[in-house]
């Protein structure tokens, strides 16, 4: 018996509407998409729902005592919470530059962990 | 840095909005272009706002706010833009005179051909939508709590409702319960969500924190530090419904309730404000109806995407630099004339170059004290004579007329100024 599930498409701010169809856990039709991504979506969403983490890292002797990191990709949901403690352990310093990686391959999904600034010493 | 007395534009803000006028105004012919701040660094708002989902529209990127702002701030500086960080525009006249408290430089007034103001928004807060009950700690706006998680390391909240459904509240809900903090749900006063859905999904359903819309605050609790909230189901004319209270336990209120442009200063410089958006009324230019002030961002309307506040601060940015290049060229028509030696004044004080090609132009003034034996009034140009007239004697009471023939139109149409000097003969 094939299953239909809303969701709304998070890809873009246009936040579309999304019909998923499921038969046997798999996503046989996605419609109501204005773009490709939602395809993409739909189907991740059921499948292996992921998202981007943005969060912060402490840094010593920072213009800031933080600095903004995220991941490059985005992340299975059910990883976020062990992701972030991941994150919570690391402590920098400065000065850090925009992009650096902070966390390689955190927990072997692949993604990195980076900065989203520079952050100079403090003066 | 030193600053200039005029510039041909200036930007107030340096959030995404004034940044892309900066950019677009250097990139359209505009020479001198400074950008003031309040803030001790660039990039306004968006320093704040560390989750991404920024650029999508205008970049093709998924970038945190930061990453956004540090892209176009660079551009901005490799542009020759100048900068004030710790600096507070105190005032503008509708003649676009600034005037600024400085911390580098102290209190100036600077001049600009042109102005664009790019000062945002701010958040709406308690007085404003008017909660009843107690004023204790632990009532904020988002944008407040943002700011301390986000950027200056500390943890406002351990037990948190959020009164309101804007993108701001949505996304604290979100940070907070990645900090640790216990969200127990969003409270919305309207039928509908007033933010993105896709932060619906991704900070509140994700997270399981309970959305209620036709709900609202009807009271505050605690007396050092809120102790709890007591919801209230509202009808379609926001009027509570008895019976439907409830009282919530918390630690903190988060306001996430409109956000309201910010015009302070676009009124003091006579700019007229539309009382639906509360941002100036302007034109497909941008321009506000004194002429030569522009308008760009949150400060004409509140955006839902940075991108679009980026768009409209090109557009503000370009016209706001023809428009300071038209008037550069109407006054590099004109050149100055100055009182030298001997000299008190000079009327007129300036002079239109071009006339002198159409007819003779009369220069008057007033010598400084009585030189009683024959002189020389001479016209120069700091470096070449121009005409000289002499006359038997000089005295303050008695105007001295000199007469500028249109055949001195080619030496002054090469003049940068025109300097008067009385000398003995």
């Amino acid at each position: 018996m094939a299953k239909e599930v809303e969701l709304i498409c998070t890809a873009c701010p246009q936040g579309c509407t999304l019909t998923a169809v499921i038969e046997n856990g798999e996503v046989i039709e996605v419609r109501g998409y204005n773009c490709k991504k939602g395809i993409d979506y739909g189907i991740a969403e059921i499948t292996d729902p992921r998202r981007m983490v943005a969060t912060t890292v402490k840094v010593k002797n920072g213009f800031h005592p933080l600095v903004p990191v995220y991941t490059d990709k985005p992340v299975p949901k059910p990883l976020i919470p062990k992701v972030l403690e991941e994150v919570r352990k690391v402590e920098l310093t400065a000065p850090v530059k925009i992009n650096t990686v902070v966390l390689e391959n955190v927990l072997n999904t692949g993604v990195n962990v980076i900065t989203s600034r520079d952050l100079p010493a403090k003066e | 840095m030193a600053l200039k007395n005029i510039y041909d534009v200036v930007v107030v803000g340096s959030g995404p909005g004034g940044v892309a006028a900066a950019i677009e105004a250097k990139k359209n012919g505009a020479d001198d272009v400074l950008i003031i701040e309040r803030d001790y660094e660039l990039g306004g708002i968006l320093v704040q706002c560390i989750h991404n989902g920024f650029g999508l529209e205008l970049l093709k990127e998924d970038l945190p706010g930061p990453a956004y702002a540090q892209r176009f701030i660079e551009e901005m500086l490799s542009l020759g833009v100048e900068y004030l960080l710790n600096t507070m525009v105190l005032d503008i006249t509708p003649n676009r005179h600034l005037f600024v408290s400085s911390r580098e430089h102290g209190y100036v007034e600077i001049e600009a051909r042109a102005i664009v103001l790019a000062m945002g928004c701010r958040e709406r807060t308690r007085p404003q939508i008017r909660i009843p009950g107690m004023r204790p700690n632990g009532v904020f706006t988002a944008g407040t709590a943002q700011r301390w998680v986000n950027v200056e390391g500390y943890m406002p909240a351990k037990d948190v409702v959020i009164l309101g459904s804007g993108d701001i509240g949505m996304i604290m809900a979100r940070r907070l319960t990645f900090e640790g903090a216990k969200v127990e749900r969003v409270l919305e006063i309207q039928s509908y969500l007033s933010g993105l859905s896709r932060n619906l999904v991704q900070c509140l359903q994700d997270y399981n924190i309970p959305l209620q819309l036709n709900h609202t605050v009807k009271r505050i609790m605690g007396k050092n530090r809120v102790e709890a909230v007591e919801a209230v189901q509202v009808d379609d004319k926001w009027n509570f419904i008895p019976g439907t209270e409830e009282i919530i336990p918390c630690d903190t209120l988060l306001l996430s309730v409109g956000l309201i442009p910010e015009n302070e200063l676009s009124r003091k410089a006579g700019v007229k404000l539309d009382p639906i958006t509360g941002g100036p009324y302007v034109d497909e230019t941008f321009q506000t109806n004194v002429p030569g002030i522009f308008a760009a961002g949150n400060v004409v309307h509140v955006y839902d995407l940075v991108d679009w506040v980026s768009e409209a601060g090109f557009e503000a940015g370009k016209r706001a630099a023809q428009y300071a290049i038209s008037l550069r060229n109407a006054e590099s028509r004109y050149i100055p004339l100055k009182a030298g030696k001997n000299v008190r004044y000079v009327v007129p004080h300036k002079l239109d170059k071009s006339t002198l090609a159409q007819e003779d132009i009369r220069l008057q003034m007033r010598v400084t004290r009585p030189i009683e034996q024959p002189v020389w009034i001479e016209v120069h140009d700091g470096e070449n004579l121009i005409t000289r007239k002499p006359e038997k004697y000089v005295r303050p009471g008695e105007m001295v007329t000199v007469i500028l023939k249109t055949k001195n139109y080619t030496d002054v149409s090469k003049a940068n100024s025109l300097t008067i000097d009385i000398n003995p003969r």
